[in-house]
């Protein structure tokens, strides 16, 4: 794979994660996020080099996401008549763990075949109509809950699959 | 029994919509971008009469060399030719 299609892939694969962060969890207007995800992603390209370990990517895109979003809301903070004290509203801490939560089952959700991927995204992601879909893919449209239900099935195998539940506390251990 | 019933999946597929198409894009195409950059720094640094109708219009250089002049990277392109 060449470097520019590797690029369009990593875009591809964190490009949501970034617009929920600046969006969902600092609740930045959509200029304000535009910019910051631009940014972001430019100084990703810029320090690429030095992220080839995949581990290391996701986190530094996180924090450079949230800083990046906190520097935004500090700066239309001191263009307001606000006390420069006061700090900016930033996001509970839970609703950036839900987020990281969302990623992993995103990325689980990329290994299951391509009709579940495109299903469960349609359906649950771009709020599109059981017609729609099945307009879109040549699925007859009374086949689609089923179908979404099969794919959530074999989503839930792939993320813990991945992820595994914790074993249950308070057994004896021998 | 999971942790991740359907109705917990479905909320966490939900978080994450996409980011709008163009915003996509233009990251993609920035190492294109880039190279365009590069490009118009490089005959800047050359060429005085081609540095001062650059400075005198950063986005219609840009769209010349097939760029599209995003605010970052016009800014860009700004301190890269004050660094110059």
């Amino acid at each position: 794979m060449g470097d520019e299609d590797a690029w369009r892939e990593l875009v591809d694969r964190f490009s949501r994660y970034v617009y929920a962060i600046a969006v969902q969890g600092f609740r930045l207007p959509q200029q304000d996020a535009e910019d910051v995800f631009q940014e972001v992603f430019a100084r990703v390209y810029e320090r690429l080099d030095s992220l080839r370990e995949d581990e290391a990517v996701r986190p530094w895109i996180a924090q450079l996401t949230r800083r990046l979003c906190i520097d935004r809301l500090r700066a239309g903070t001191r263009e307001s008549d606000a006390d420069l004290d006061e700090l900016p509203e930033v996001p509970a801490e839970d609703v950036l763990t839900a987020l990281e939560e969302a990623f992993d089952v995103h990325e689980a959700m990329a290994e299951l075949p391509e009709n579940c991927q495109q299903i469960l995204d349609r359906f649950f992601a771009r709020d599109e109509s059981y017609r729609t879909i099945g307009d879109t893919l040549g699925l007859p449209a009374g086949t689609i809950a089923s179908r979404i239900s099969r794919c959530l099935d074999k989503l839930r195998d792939a993320f813990e699959g991945r992820n595994p539940p914790p074993a249950p506390s308070g057994g004896q251990v021998t | 029994m999971s942790a991740y019933d359907e109705e917990r999946l479905a909320r966490l597929i939900g978080m994450l919509p996409p980011a709008p198409d163009g915003w996509v894009q233009a990251a993609q195409e920035l190492p294109a971008a880039r190279r365009g950059l590069d490009q118009l720094v490089a005959r800047a640094e050359t060429d005085a009469a081609f540095r001062a109708a650059v400075l005198a219009d950063l986005e219609s250089a840009l769209q010349a060399e097939g760029v599209e002049p995003q605010p970052q990277v016009v800014e860009k392109l700004r301190r890269l030719l004050a660094d110059g």
